[in-house]
């Protein structure tokens, strides 16, 4: 147990000696991305050789043992998911990629017993190796703070993050400064809420603070649910100690002295890292009846949710951990007044609550010199969809779309156009290959004036043969199924404008139900209940906006550009090719083709379901898809 | 049909009639039977005092829990939108088309297989993904979910 301040330090310096003496340290990916690609048994096996070779291998802090040791650790997701799974290499900081089990044995033998790397496991692009991996283009263009200590230190290990400096910004919130001096300074940065709204952290804390009501909670919202988003997830996995120090002190500024976690179901690893993470802080003290020896206590609380993705809405939220069915309600009072259980209440997101730390470790000034001045500080983003490297990226704020897209995701994948960027999930918008677009600084105010969010962070590329309007069609299916049902505007709107677009992918649509979509959108935006209502419309209005041609090809040619939806496509055989051989006509499940052999045979349109076999099957390539 | 109600005691047990334990009860419950069957929600709501109907209400409005039983491996093709950039439908349609499902018959009459879409995994970095009880298959196409099922139904035999 850590009783005061100064065991703290006292503790962290141990921590740090016996951390260094671990003159080589392996990082095995231990995200989700690289644990389905098998990195937990990489790590076994790396073990199992080092000690089969009688290095002095280590897999935890060994505070006994003063000789130079080689510590193997499951670290936090390394971001470069497309490349898994990965393994780092200190104090070279090689980065290796793809390894597989049989490398295992190479890997200790050569690197872990004579130092040298294992060249084959480098990362190549266009005919350069990169063994480093902060030289590795992905990798350069960003700034890891927030996941700083991913790919640095044992995720489970609370003596690790001790070692890197962990719990020093607790220590002084607790000590060196009054709860409205870290609500300043929480302010003064100007640290905004992550998770879609951007809304001034300080503020919040402040004003939970003025409230006469004395039982207070601090929520930490976990339920990232916009598809195409795992930042949280990532944090969560690892670096939660940095999550849950955010949180004790947002609870020593408000002083709360209950914190909760709601975290998504579908995420169990992360659930098992927090609980890890909760019981280690337990065990010394940081958490618990008397924080770090003061009077303070503070006791942290997971909830998984079930399931519905409104719950992702704070006071929807709060009401789920209440036990009850997650909706929505009216505001005010607004969560800071009158949140769980009725009680003022906290309510930020895992990002925003891992850069709290930061701030108060190095400094308002220090935090503000990345980001820009109205967003300052850095943000995670989760790159994916047709885009070559994919993966979790950190990067400052107001780092333009060219850069995330280009530089650090290495554009587009098979070589394809660039189409679009969907950001912020449902609730966000669709941005074009559009200069104004792509050179457009990334942060919470200049991506509402295009009509999109930064959201919670999902960046998903599409490419040429992706079709607007299915994606429209995709993102209204998303939310229409995750209406909680409360409100009529949300409710019926998001029912009308989904049965709209599937008519139009239909080929059914009509020019009118294109101001009708527009129509319903605005009336859903004003009038919905919750941010998540209100925001439903996003992806439909700035397709609409921004990719008009596509939709007036459905409703008017009926024709689908990108040659995506099915019920637009026809197939037809060209006489000149086809050598009458019949195959087509034999595979096709309803009949559809006939023909004399050795003549060219004929689709019956009427007849056809439009499934592709004939393509498929032409040995000449004479079935052609208009 | 008579369940065995001694689990669903145990866990009652652990948490108190407390609603706020609500959702975490009904999870443990599910993780037990695989499912929340009639007689056990019924059995709940006596021991914490609440209305049946309240808690049908609670359990139809998550989208995981089931008052359906589920197949013994319950597989979720994600379809966030990274995954269905990257084409998982496809892959949908190849194992609803192999297990003979659809739409609204989700669980194979075996009782093996339930098929379901899930809205994201956040692995999104290796799409498209499907997972089997939690496990991720990464990178997926319609040709490895049909080995993947005939894997999976010989694990069986």
């Amino acid at each position: 147990m850590i009783r005061s301040y100064e065991e703290l330090n006292r503790f962290r310096e141990k921590c740090a000696e016996a951390f260094d003496r671990q003159t080589r340290k392996v990082l095995v990916c231990a995200g989700t991305g690289c644990v389905a690609g098998g990195s937990l048994e990489i790590y076994k096996k790396l073990i199992e050789f080092g000690k089969e070779k009688n290095l002095n291998v280590q897999i935890e802090l060994d505070f006994e043992d003063k000789h130079e040791g080689i510590g193997i650790k499951k670290s936090g997701c390394h971001g470069f998911c497309e490349m898994g799974p990965l393994v780092k290499i200190e104090p070279e900081g090689w980065l290796y990629i793809k390894v597989s089990l049989d490398d295992c044995e190479e890997i200790v033998e050569k690197t872990l017993k004579k130092g040298e790397p294992v060249e084959r496991l480098f990362y190549e692009y266009e005919g350069k190796i990169y063994p480093e991996q902060f030289e590795i283009p992905f990798y350069k263009k960003q700034t890891r703070l927030v996941l700083g200590n991913c790919g640095q230190i044992d995720a489970d290990s609370i003596e690790e993050f001790i070692a890197k400096g962990g719990y020093s910004a607790l220590a002084r919130a607790l000590f060196e400064m009054s709860p409205d001096d870290i609500c300043n300074e929480i302010l003064e940065s100007g640290l905004r809420g992550r998770g879609g709204g951007g809304y001034p952290a300080g503020k919040k804390w402040q004003q939970v603070s003025r409230q006469e009501e004395k039982e207070r909670y601090v929520v930490c919202n976990g339920d990232e649910g916009d598809p195409g988003a795992f930042m949280d997830r990532s944090i969560m996995e690892g670096n939660p100690h940095r999550m849950i120090e955010g949180m004790i002190i947002a609870g020593v500024a408000t002083q709360s002295h209950e914190g909760y976690i709601y975290v998504r179901a579908e995420y169990p690893l992360a659930v098992e890292r927090l609980k890890t993470a909760i019981k280690e802080a337990q065990r010394l003290g940081i958490l618990g009846d008397s924080v770090l020896g003061s009077d303070f206590s503070f006791h942290i609380h997971i909830n998984q949710g079930a399931g519905a993705f409104v719950c992702g809405e704070g006071s929807a939220l709060t009401t789920s951990i209440e036990g009850e069915r997650g909706m929505p309600r009216v505001k005010p009072p607004r969560t800071v007044e009158a949140g769980l259980f009725g009680k003022p209440t906290v309510l930020n997101n895992v990002e925003t609550y891992a850069n709290v730390p930061l701030i108060i470790r190095d400094g308002v000034d220090e935090y503000k010199e990345v980001g820009t001045e109205k967003s300052p500080g850095t943000k995670a983003f989760a790159i994916t969809g047709n885009v070559k490297n994919t993966g979790l990226i950190e990067v400052p704020m107001g780092t333009t779309l060219r850069e995330i897209v280009f530089d650090i995701g290495g554009g587009i994948k098979d070589d394809k156009k660039f189409k679009a960027v969907q950001i912020g999930g449902p609730s966000g918008g669709c941005l074009t290959f559009d200069e104004s677009h792509l050179d457009l600084p990334l942060d919470f105010d200049s991506l509402k004036k295009v009509g999109a969010m930064i959201g919670s962070g999902g960046l998903v590329v599409m490419d040429e043969n992706t079709c607007m309007v299915e994606v429209a069609r995709f993102f209204m299916n998303f939310t229409q199924n995750e209406s909680c049902g409360k409100c009529v505007p949300c409710r019926e709107g998001t029912r009308r404008m989904l049965e709209i677009l599937e008519r139009i992918v239909k080929g059914e649509g009509t020019l009118e139900d294109l101001d009708l979509l527009e129509e319903i959108g605005k009336t859903v935006s004003d009038a919905a209940l919750c941010g998540l209502g209100k925001s439903a419309a996003n992806p439909v209005l700035s397709t609409l906006k921004y990719f008009r041609d596509e939709y007036i090809a459905h409703v008017v040619d009926k024709k689908c550009p990108a040659g995506v939806c099915k019920a637009l496509k026809s197939y037809s055989i060209i006489s000149d090719k086809c050598k009458g051989c019949s195959k087509c006509a034999r595979n096709c499940p309803v009949g559809a083709i006939k023909g004399e052999i050795k003549n060219p045979f004929i689709i019956d349109s009427a007849k056809c379901i439009k499934c592709g076999a004939c393509v498929s099957m032409c040995p000449f390539g004479a079935v052609e898809e208009v | 049909m008579s369940v065995d109600l001694t689990k669903v005691d145990e866990i009652l047990s652990r948490y108190g009639s407390q609603q706020r334990h609500l959702i975490t009860i009904l999870q443990e419950i599910q993780a037990e039977y695989r499912y929340l069957p009639r007689e056990v929600l019924e059995h709940v709501a006596d021991a914490m005092n609440i209305s049946t109907a309240k808690i049908y209400s609670v359990a139809t409005f998550y989208e995981n829990f089931s008052l359906e039983p589920k197949g013994k491996y319950v597989i979720k093709i994600c379809d966030g939108t990274a995954c269905h950039v990257r084409k998982s439908i496809p892959i949908l349609e190849k194992i609803r088309e192999i297990l003979s499902l659809n739409e609204r018959k989700v669980t194979t009459d075996d009782m093996l297989f339930t098929v379901e879409t899930v809205s994201c995994l956040g692995a999104c970095g290796l799409a498209p993904v499907l997972t089997v009880n939690d496990a991720v298959y990464p990178a997926m196409t319609p040709e490895k979910a049909e080995k993947l099922i005939s894997d999976l139904r010989e694990g069986e035999i």
